[in-house]
């Protein structure tokens, strides 16, 4: 695939700044590996009195943008103070080469991870991402946590799996996160920006007592009646189906009939009916397959 | 498109012979009739498309240009073989294929699993080799096809798609393979082999984009794909693009004049760039099997540096290549054809392919050899991964 590469891009990876080892370093940050496709060491002098970038450097292995990335970066903080370098953030660094492609945000990511690990190496602090206070890994195929995906959507103000995947890289190998990675973003978004968070979808069949706490056995009434209207014929055009089971509290066992059963997508189809019902239900429920 | 531009991406697509284009364009101007209808402006170019039609069959060694069914690409005709396969055996619910084939294959496979059925993904080894014991072993009492590619279009390495379908022969199985890449440039026989169907593509053999065929053996049950008029004998619906096949009949016309040079000169040109890059550049792994694999591609690895960036470079000095980086690919993976080879991640990322054509020269292969290390020297000096011997 061809990428749009904007002209100051295209200068920095023919042309890269500041590239190569820095002898006189006294702070070096080092993120990603040859297998993730794109790595970026940083060198950095800092003056130890007034904490300011008197030299810079670079050795990047990754594509057209990783280079271009990370040369711009060293152009942006040198003469910086750690400070003031530490406020750059990876917009700013997309901004300075007059853009990326979305797809190619997650180098900008890299440069800004890069200053933060340069700069925790400088105060003597170990800059590990996968450590337990920096949070759990989501993404194992490029070893990214729920506290950079976080990160990326608050500083970013990101709001679908897609763009953190643009971003981080994270989701966009197997793709066995990207349920977990729309739970962050949901869970960030609810806090940081509240006004813009997703309704529930309140249509249709939704009467305003259910609004109000139910009773089991009109919830179930009312299962039954989503499971008729909305799932059973999606099932039914892969020759599948589903009987109800059990209503627990909130938990909805079921077991998957026809060609649904024991097919392989199991997992997409229970939590296909579990989006259907919580929709039209209005509250949070599980829904279990009991095979 | 003034500059002069070294084009090593024929496994992508190729440029239309001039002589093709000729013959095609009097189709795109002055006879534009539909050969479906009753008027003779119209229904006698139905003679030009069974002309074709026979020019195609030769191509393939095909026994009866009725065999043939033009369609638009060789997506659709994978797609149909696949589709008439499970569809004329209802009851038969398995089907076989390797981890290295087509997104065309792969892809509806993928989506057949999630209607029920089973599929085997046989594996490769690090030439990328298939054996036909993995693939006989695989066939069951409900296998309904199997579908393997001839030569694949990362690494040029050719599967015995022959001696497997003579495995297959008497075992009630389908037996398909994608032919788009091998088509042209290897001899294709099928009055004497066992194949059922086989898939081709224009654009690969200087035909415009846009037109292709499925071979189907005769007495081979076929239910359509595309479904509507009753053109292509009912076999494929959809008004008959008449330029376009005349151009694809012209090409493999031509294809089996070339093959001859394909095979000695289109090779010889290979070897050279090979000889070249290994004589000059450092740290590089040559990926397939040396042998058994197409004479016009070449899928070099780059130690320590990634292929989105080499390709870039090689486009600033109007080089076209194509990669199996993860950035290159719209997708995050790298190729699934060298990770099913067992090779590393970086590897992947790191490894290009060069796939040349008879229009290629040893002009154009020795000036790619003296731009390439150039720009791969200068990437490890970028890369903070290159050992020191190497900078």
């Amino acid at each position: 695939m061809a990428w749009k590469y904007s002209d100051k891009v295209k200068d920095h990876y023919l042309h890269p700044r500041n590239v190569g080892e820095l002898n006189s370093a006294n702070a070096v940050g080092e993120v990603g590996s040859m297998v993730c496709g794109d790595a970026l060491k940083l060198f950095l002098k800092v003056d130890p009195d007034t904490e300011k970038i008197e030299d810079v450097s670079f050795q990047t292995y990754g594509c057209g943008s990783a280079i271009a990335s990370s040369s711009a970066l060293t152009e942006i903080i040198r003469g910086m103070t750690l400070e003031q370098a530490l406020h750059v953030s990876n917009k700013d660094l997309a901004d300075y080469l007059d853009g990326l492609p979305e797809e190619k945000m997650h180098c900008s990511v890299m440069g800004k991870e890069a200053l933060e690990a340069a700069v925790a190496s400088y105060r003597g602090e170990e800059y590990v991402h996968d450590d337990e206070d920096e949070g759990k890994i989501i993404c194992h195929c490029f070893g990214v946590t729920d506290k950079q995906i976080e990160k990326v959507v608050i500083e970013n103000n990101l709001d679908t799996v897609e763009q953190v995947t643009n971003y981080t890289k994270a989701g966009g190998a197997c793709g066995s996160c990207l349920h977990q990675i729309e739970e962050i973003i949901t869970s960030v978004r609810s806090k940081h920006f509240p006004e813009t968070a997703p309704q529930l979808d309140t249509r249709g069949s939704t009467s305003p007592e259910l609004k109000k706490k139910v009773s089991l056995y009109k919830k179930i009434k009312i299962i039954e009646d989503i499971l008729d209207k909305e799932v059973r014929p999606a099932l039914g055009m892969d020759s599948g189906g589903l009987d109800l089971v059990d209503v627990e509290d909130d938990t909805i066992y079921v077991r998957l009939i026809g060609k649904c059963h024991g097919c392989v997508n199991s997992e997409v189809t229970v939590e296909f009916i579990r989006e259907q019902i919580e929709q039209i239900l209005g509250e949070k429920i599980n829904v279990v397959n009991v095979e | 498109m003034t500059e002069k531009i070294y084009y090593f991406d024929n496994n992508a697509t190729t440029k239309i012979d001039p002589y093709v284009l000729e013959e095609m364009l009097p189709y795109l101007t002055d006879f534009y009739g539909n050969s479906s209808s009753m008027h003779d402006f119209g229904g006698g170019l139905g003679d030009v498309v069974e002309k074709a039609r026979k020019q195609v069959a030769d191509l393939l060694g095909a026994e009866d240009p009725s065999e043939i069914i033009f369609t638009s690409c060789g997506t659709e005709s994978d797609n149909a073989a696949i589709n008439s396969a499970i569809l004329s055996q209802p009851g038969k619910k398995h089907l076989v294929t390797s981890k290295v084939e087509h997104p065309a294959i792969i892809n509806y496979f993928e989506m057949l699993e999630k209607r029920g059925y089973e599929v085997t993904w046989l594996d490769v080894d690090d030439q990328g080799l298939l054996s036909v014991d993995d693939v006989t072993g695989a066939i069951r009492e409900d296998t309904a096809l199997v579908s393997l590619m001839w030569a694949n279009n990362e690494t040029g390495v050719i599967f015995p798609v022959e001696e497997i379908a003579s495995e297959l022969k008497n075992r009630g199985v389908v037996f398909h393979t994608d032919a788009v890449q091998a088509a042209g440039k290897i001899p294709i026989d099928l009055k004497n082999n066992d194949i059922t169907m086989l898939s081709i593509s224009g654009h690969k053999l200087h035909a415009p984009k846009g037109i292709g065929a499925l071979y189907v053996r005769r007495k081979t049950m076929f239910k359509p794909f595309v479904v509507g008029g009753h053109q292509e004998r009912g076999r494929r619906a959809g008004t008959t693009p008449v330029a376009q096949i005349v151009a694809f009949g012209t090409a493999c016309e031509l294809a089996v004049k070339n093959m001859e040079k394909e095979n000695t000169e289109v090779k010889k040109l290979r070897d050279l760039l090979e000889k070249l890059i290994a004589e000059n550049v450092k740290s590089v792994e040559f990926l397939g099997h040396r042998d058994k694999r197409l004479p016009n591609t070449a899928n070099i690895s780059f130690g320590y540096v990634e292929g989105e960036a080499i390709l870039l470079l090689l486009s600033e000095n109007n080089i076209a290549a194509s990669s199996g980086s993860a950035c290159s690919s719209g997708s995050l993976e790298p190729s699934h054809v060298l990770r099913a080879m067992g090779k590393p991640f970086e590897t992947c990322h790191a490894s290009i392919r060069f796939s040349l054509s008879i229009y290629n020269t040893e002009e154009e292969v020795r000036h790619v050899c003296s731009v390439l290390p150039g720009i791969i020297s200068e990437l490890r000096k970028i890369s903070p991964f290159t050992p020191a011997e190497l900078r």
